[in-house]
């Protein structure tokens, strides 16, 4: 006969030293591991649970400014440097790992509108009320905390004839555009604009240049129009008539020709540049006039500030918020910012603070080890599996919202059913086809003007 | 010619192994219409794909251990071979694995071994417990409760084990520590374990099933079966449902749901003697009174195959790799390939020495040894090819130390499921499922087209339905009546003026016919 049996030697299954990791083996045949979606599912209910439970996402706050912080500019070279501008002409850089104010830049009599660093982070453009705008050097390292002795002198002044309201800085060369009664395009080294742009007769609220396409910017100006232009032709190329002003634009740093709009009707949206007459994305979820809104360089989600106390960040082609950030103290956000690595937000508002969140409200700070990498994909896979059933998207989309916003977004919820409602029984009840239906997309479009 | 043959068998085998890693079939992408879904499925297919393929190479190249095999030569016969003579030929460590305990006052033994088949508990009738490391053939602990003894279960560590005494079901620790005593279970008679929900399940005198929580400590359900005493109880280990064998033949499946039974079947003529299951759920195996041994397909609750054991089967137990074992009174039967495919002899047959009848038989997990209870101690006994070779650490580890013990123990209890979760079906846990409200306004309406179509084709007059909930106007009422009559009475004209226009498409060709004489018929112009 033949026979052999099942036969495991000690040494081979056991570790030689107790230094040695232990050795694990792994069958994967399904019959050893039965109810696998069973499984599956309990850890995908208490990792939702435990993301909640770890959801901390307020780091710290920047105080120094003395009135309402109304802009904010990232150094696009150093990622622990930021500036930031207020409502009294403070212009302050600011060290965020430390959350201490490294230089103050004085000289803005009335309120500074602008603010934008340029690529190679060395020099700093503002623009305020006082129809000045100001060039500054930005030190390159930062030694010891701001006294009152290290004034900054600014390395140029522009003088304008209006006041300012927006300015950014080209991503190449060394010219900025400011916007304020019309565009104007500047030249460090010249003092008076070098080009100046006039369509329609209203002021430019804020302009943006494109970070892929560097010689397109886009404006929007209380005309409620967005205007694209293109410093190559030295013409502007298109513009776009909302219903509503749009306070600011961002362009997605990944698509070139993406970029999204933050509305006075608290929506966000999103165009493609090359196809103007509908929007590629209406996100909604704010109930006031969102005020600021930045991409974050993964080019995947933005962060929107409102007037209604709350920032909210948004994945770039869904049509509501992922995530809501909001405190007593935070009163209306103006300014917001992503981090140039993506983890962080800033936030400047109303009650002279900035304020430092995490992108991820959940996510572990630090290094982390291999294991811990694993697990965190692992269970964010399970949950991605799962997050259709009633138990799990219940506790994932679960957000405690400040009570006047709770109430304002049903009350607007409200309002929009009710419209929805009238608008079908107005067409049920009039001849087929004499009221047409249009998309959401187009139906806040006005015009559209070359 | 002989290497393509074989080549094309390799390719079959291959694609045996990369199906047994697939959960399911592929889903066909053909009515989606959203692109971003469709997009997302093409990939989650590949990724799948990429899976079972690479599962199907590690379990051809990367496994540590081989299976057992026993090859009989010549003229030879598996069955006819004896534990002494496995014994002889078989290397020093594994001869170690087959002993007998002889103890022969203390009554008939059941035995139960732990997950990771190290250690193994036995207990006598009359109240005689002890805990064995029997690979290193280690008593760890002997203890005498002095009472009636009828049934023990390890728990989900090898330190906790459940004994079912007279009265009640008590919880010992290794040491021998009475640590529990459930006053709930009264005259257990059977228990089980189901160590995914950490459920202590008894069955007792009264046919009265119970399910306990031994991680928080509350009983989840006590169900009346209504089907008498029942001393025969089995687990599926593939979704954790409870197989409860009857004494009028029919077996019926458990879940602590639900107060009825998921499923019945009508199994033996006569008592169910033993239940079993086999790992993967496939099938299931009942011997009965009658000393017949069915196997079922227990998914589709089907009989395929019928043995007869030579006396009425007083234990049935299936190991991990499909060899089922029979024990009727002295005579131990091992079949082989018995449950997908019928076969004509054992595989391997024992006879308990003493005429002493065998108790309760149990299969050790990942070794090739099957542990015999009979009424005069316990008989290990060697069955080459019947355990799984590879166990997986995160699953039941032999070679276990304290510290991956109580690791092992907190990860168990996190990935705790609820017993709501218990189900025939295990893979519809996170299915889109039609809400009960859908059902039941499909079923009414379908309800209502039926009564509609038979009134028409009866002639009679649609009753209009009387409803009061809402606004009910006499003028809306009214209204409907018409409605009703109008459409049966225009599918009535429109059936007429169907039937009309059949009759009268068919008129010309046998006017045509007509006409001509019958005898002239064959002088008609064709076409």
């Amino acid at each position: 006969m033949k026979v052999k049996l099942i036969t495991r030697s000690e040494d081979d299954f056991t570790r030689e030293r107790s230094q040695d990791l232990q050795k694990v083996f792994r069958n994967l045949d399904p019959s050893l591991h039965p109810q696998e979606r069973a499984h599956e599912y309990v850890r995908a209910l208490n990792a939702v649970k435990l993301e909640k439970v770890f959801a901390k996402p307020f780091i710290g706050a920047l105080s120094g400014h003395m009135d309402g912080v109304s802009c904010l500019a990232k150094n696009p070279r150093h990622l622990n440097s930021l500036v930031s501008a207020s409502l009294d002409g403070d212009i302050r850089l600011w060290d965020v790992a430390y959350k201490r104010t490294v230089r103050q830049f004085p000289g803005h009599k009335g309120a500074v509108r602008g603010l934008a660093v340029s690529r190679d982070g060395e020099h700093l453009v503002s623009c305020g009320d006082d129809c000045v705008v100001r060039l500054w050097q930005i030190p390159g390292s930062f030694v010891g905390e701001a006294t009152g002795e290290d004034v900054d002198v600014p390395l140029a002044t522009y003088q304008g004839k209006n006041a300012f309201r927006t300015v950014d800085h080209h991503w190449n060369s060394s010219i900025f555009v400011t916007g304020g009664s019309q565009v104007d395009v500047w030249d460090h080294n010249r003092s008076e604009p070098t080009n100046s742009f006039t369509w329609g007769a209203d002021s430019i609220v804020s302009v943006r240049f494109n970070p892929s396409e560097t010689d397109v910017f886009a404006t929007t100006a209380s005309d409620r129009s967005i205007a694209l232009y293109d410093l190559r032709m030295g013409t502007p190329l298109r513009k776009l008539i909302m219903q509503t002003r749009t306070n600011m634009v961002s362009w997605n740093p990944r698509e070139a020709f993406n970029f999204t709009s933050a509305n006075e009707d608290g929506n966000c949206y999103s165009y493609d540049m090359r196809k103007l007459n509908r929007a590629t994305c209406i996100h909604m979820d704010h109930v006031s006039a969102v005020m600021d809104v930045d991409f974050s360089p993964t080019g995947r989600e933005f962060v929107t500030g409102s007037y209604d106390r709350t920032i909210r960040i948004f994945p770039y082609n869904g049509g509501h918020s992922k995530e809501v950030y909001h405190t007593k103290r935070m009163q209306r956000v103006f300014a917001v910012k992503f981090s140039g690595d993506g983890s962080y937000l800033m936030s400047g508002s109303d009650d002279t603070n900035i304020r430092l969140w995490k992108g991820k409200a959940s996510e572990q700070l630090g290094v982390l080890l291999p294991r811990e990498k694993q697990k965190h994909a692992y269970l964010s896979a399970v949950k991605e599996r799962y997050k259709h059933l009633p138990e799990i998207s219940r506790i994932d989309r679960y957000r405690h919202l400040p009570k006047p916003v709770y109430k304002a977004t049903k009350v607007r919820h409200a309002s929009d059913d009710a419209e929805r409602k009238r608008a079908s029984r107005k067409r049920a009840h009039s001849a087929p086809g004499s009221i047409p239906h249009t998309p959401a997309r187009k139906k806040r479009i006005v015009a559209e003007l070359e | 010619m002989e290497s393509e043959i074989a080549s094309e068998k390799d390719g079959t085998k291959e694609a045996a192994v990369v199906a047994k890693y697939k959960r399911g079939a592929k889903t066909s992408l053909k009515g989606i219409v959203n692109k971003k879904v469709k997009r997302q499925l093409v990939e989650k297919e590949v990724l799948f794909e990429e899976a079972a393929v690479t599962a199907s190479k590690v379990e051809q190249w990367l496994l540590p251990s081989e299976g057992g095999y026993l090859e009989a030569e010549g003229l030879e016969d598996t069955r006819h071979f004896s534990q002494e003579s496995i014994v002889k030929e078989v290397d020093v460590m594994s001869a170690r694995k087959a002993f007998d305990l002889s103890l022969p006052d203390l009554g008939p033994y059941v035995q139960d071994y732990n997950r990771s088949g190290r250690y193994l508990v036995l207990a006598g009738r009359k109240g005689h417990l002890a805990i064995m490391d029997w690979k290193q053939a280690r008593l760890i602990m002997e203890l005498q409760v002095r009472e009636t003894v009828r049934d023990v279960k390890y728990l989900h560590n090898e330190l906790f084990f459940a004994v079912a005494q007279k009265k009640y079901v008590y919880i010992y620790d290794k040491k021998g520590v009475e640590i529990h005593c459930l006053r709930d279970h009264i005259s257990p008679l059977k228990l089980e374990f189901l160590p995914h929900h950490f459920l202590l399940a008894s069955v007792d005198k009264g046919g009265v099933l119970r399910y306990q929580d031994t991680s928080t400590g509350h009983m989840v359900a006590q169900h009346r079966t209504h089907l008498g005493r029942s001393g025969v109880m089995c687990m599926n280990p593939y979704n954790s449902v409870m197989g409860l064998g009857h004494s009028n033949g029919s077996v019926t499946m458990w879940s602590p749901n639900m107060s009825t039974p998921l499923a019945t079947i009508l199994c033996q003529r006569g008592p169910v003697t033993a239940v079993a299951f086999e790992q993967a759920g496939l099938q299931m195996v009942t011997g009965g009174m009658d000393g017949k041994v069915k196997v079922w397909d227990v998914r589709k609750l089907v009989p395929l195959h019928t043995y007869f054991a030579p006396t009425t089967p007083k234990s049935l137990d299936i190991s991990q790799k499909g060899l089922l074992a029979v024990a009727s009174g002295s005579k131990i039967e091992i079949w082989r390939d018995a449950l997908t495919s019928k076969q004509v002899k054992p595989y391997m047959t024992h006879r308990l020495a003493k005429a002493a009848q065998a108790q309760d038989l149990s299969f050790c997990p990942y070794e090739d040894v099957l542990a015999v209870g009979h009424s005069t101690g316990l008989s290990s006994l060697l069955v080459p090819g019947s355990g799984e070779p590879n166990f997986d650490t995160y699953v039941a580890n032999p070679f276990e130390t304290v510290k991956q013990r109580r690791e092992a123990e907190v990860h168990s209890l996190l990935d705790k499921l609820p017993s709501e979760l218990i189900v025939l079906d295990p893979t519809q846990v996170g299915a889109v499922q039609r809400s009960g409200k859908e059902n039941v306004l499909a079923k009414s309406s379908l309800r209502r087209e039926a009564n509609i179509a038979n009134a028409v084709a009866a002639g009679k007059p649609v009753a209009v339905k009387h409803k009061t909930k809402g606004r009910d106007k006499p003028s809306k009422r009214h209204r409907k009546k018409f409605t009703n009559v109008i459409t049966a009475t225009r599918a009535k004209i429109a059936e007429q003026s169907a039937a009309k226009a059949k009759a009268s498409q068919v008129k010309p060709v046998s006017e045509d016919n007509d006409s001509i004489p019958r005898a002239l018929a064959r002088f008609k112009r064709k076409g």
